[in-house]
């Protein structure tokens, strides 16, 4: 049962048919995708949505397609994890990770837009892909385009990490390295899209593709048993999923799915990529560009789209903005992985270690439900934590070799146990 | 002196759909503004007010976003590259 009625433009209301279109011509406000509510009602049910695939098609009634879902068929559903460990560390009651760098098959929360986005690419009749990328929307578009058979066209800054590159060029996608930060990828994509009849999945189908993160605020909710964390942190680049988290929350209020409890959500950034921190902090609508300066690539966007809208969901939900410097983001990094078996790239690094200041703070209650929102895999960016890390001791095969090692060992403190974990965590 | 301003397509149904239009003036608030007298119903599309740009448009001279510069005040030289862009999501 499709719900869609059309295209609505954010800033001045006019509405548009549902096609390759991202920006209002009248304003250049960005266009969301409008629902009949009224007559999801009773039919969008909790009962409705649990009978659904084990993916993030359970909620396709709430998602911008009319025919069957053609992308991210095992996409979704991510594991929400509680967190024993780091509640005991961070000396919290409640914390949850929602784990997006278990997300099938490029391990970021990108195939949730991407499944959503080539969905509708195919249902609107094109045969070419393409994407403005920090990677991993790169690697998302390029594994989902040969599932869907299509081409693709994917570009990037010129210096990403190697994991990033080759988890885009394995699938056989057309890469483009163009020389400049994503903000300049940004800007040729979207004179490319203007020129060439591809569906640039953040560009001409921003609408539609942006939509599929709604997905992830659904089943924190479900996954949860149908409540909001009261807190729900989550990192800001291009400023879509924080918005479409809120979004999410908002539609099950008002589909009567989930009780309001006036969940709480709040933006991490990099110190060196915080331009809508400081809008936040400083009471400001207008987001400020930057030019990036830190480890955390995947979300180093000094100019985001949708920066005002993050601040709009944060400032309406009651939360608040918090970033972290590039030791503290490996610091978290490090913490999530020996706390909770939880490797993730520097963009979840960031979160956490927002996270933690925004506890050590006091905006965040310590007796209260948090979720931090984890959107990437460690594995594609080896080499932040690569030094950081004592590679191990190499020694003959021979059980008199290992018992000399085990007693150096004992003497240099009698455990071969990590250093422990800091109660406190990256020091506000 | 006459500078190529490049028009993204949401704009193109205004200028008779053509890619770039050449306009006078010495910083980039007269070239839109001449860009505006030119074409019926742009100010609207680019201006919230007076020395306002839309929130959404984004103005670059030389591949660099005019934020960077002097805003509106950014003076342009002959040969000077401006276009007018779209935000767009992040990747």
């Amino acid at each position: 049962m499709a719900y869609v009625v059309g295209l609505r433009c954010r800033e001045c209301g006019k509405e548009y048919p549902q096609k390759g279109v991202h920006v209002c011509e009248v304003c250049f406000g960005p266009l969301e995708v409008q629902y009949d509510y009224a007559r999801m009602k009773g039919k969008v049910t909790r009962e409705s949505i649990e009978r659904g695939p084990r993916s993030l098609w359970r909620y396709r009634d709430l998602l911008p397609i009319n025919a069957e879902p053609r992308a991210g068929l095992y996409s979704g559903y991510t594991p929400l994890r509680r967190a024993h460990h780091l509640e005991k560390i961070l000396n919290v009651r409640e914390l949850y990770i929602k784990d997006d760098s278990a997300n099938y098959p490029t391990w970021s929360y990108k195939e949730r837009v991407v499944s959503v986005a080539i969905t509708k690419a195919l249902e609107l009749g094109y045969h070419t892909v393409g994407c403005a990328s920090t990677g991993n929307l790169a690697n998302s578009v390029a594994a989902h385009a040969a599932v869907a058979g299509m081409k693709a066209f994917v570009m990037i800054p010129h210096d990403l990490e190697q994991g990033k590159v080759l988890g885009s060029l394995i699938f056989g996608p057309t890469m483009v390295r163009i020389q400049g930060n994503y903000d300049d990828v940004n800007r040729l994509c979207s004179e490319i899209a203007d020129k060439y009849k591809w569906a640039i999945v953040n560009v001409n189908l921003r609408p539609f593709y942006t939509e599929g993160a709604k997905t992830f605020g659904y089943e924190i909710a479900e996954q949860l048993g149908w409540k909001f964390p009261q807190h729900t942190v989550c990192p800001t680049a291009g400023g879509t999923i924080l918005p479409k988290i809120h979004k999410a929350y908002q539609e099950l209020i008002d589909l009567g799915l989930v009780e309001d409890n006036a969940p709480k959500i709040y933006s991490a950034q990099a110190a060196g990529c915080n331009p809508v921190v400081e809008a936040i902090r400083a009471g400001r609508d207008l987001i400020k560009p930057q030019k990036p300066k830190t480890i955390a690539k995947s979300i180093a966007i000094g100019n985001p789209a949708d920066g005002f809208y993050v601040v709009q969901a944060v400032r309406q939900s009651g939360g608040w903005a918090m970033d972290a410097t590039d030791p503290e983001i490996i610091d978290a990094i490090k913490l999530l992985a020996k706390a909770e078996g939880i490797w993730t790239e520097p963009a979840g690094g960031t979160t956490l270690a927002a996270a933690i200041k925004l506890i050590a703070s006091g905006r965040i209650p310590r007796d209260e439900s948090i979720c931090v929102c984890i959107t990437g895999n460690g594995l594609k960016t080896t080499e932040v934590v690569a030094d950081q890390l004592d590679m191990p001791t190499s020694i003959p095969a021979k059980l008199d070799a290992f018992d000399a090692f085990i007693a150096e060992l004992d003497g240099a403190g009698g455990t071969r146990e990590l250093e422990p974990l800091a109660a406190g965590g990256p020091t506000p | 002196m006459a500078v190529k301003i490049r028009i993204p397509t949401p704009l193109r149904q205004m200028t008779n759909g053509a890619e770039s239009v050449e306009v006078e003036g010495g910083d980039v608030n007269e070239l839109l503004l001449a860009l505006c007298a030119k074409f019926e119903g742009m100010d609207k599309r680019l201006f919230k007010q007076p020395g306002e740009l839309n929130r959404f448009v984004n103005v670059y001279v030389n591949e660099e976003d005019i934020r960077f510069l002097d805003n509106l005040h950014t003076k342009i030289k002959p040969g000077d590259d401006v276009s007018v862009v779209p935000a767009i999501a992040g990747g």
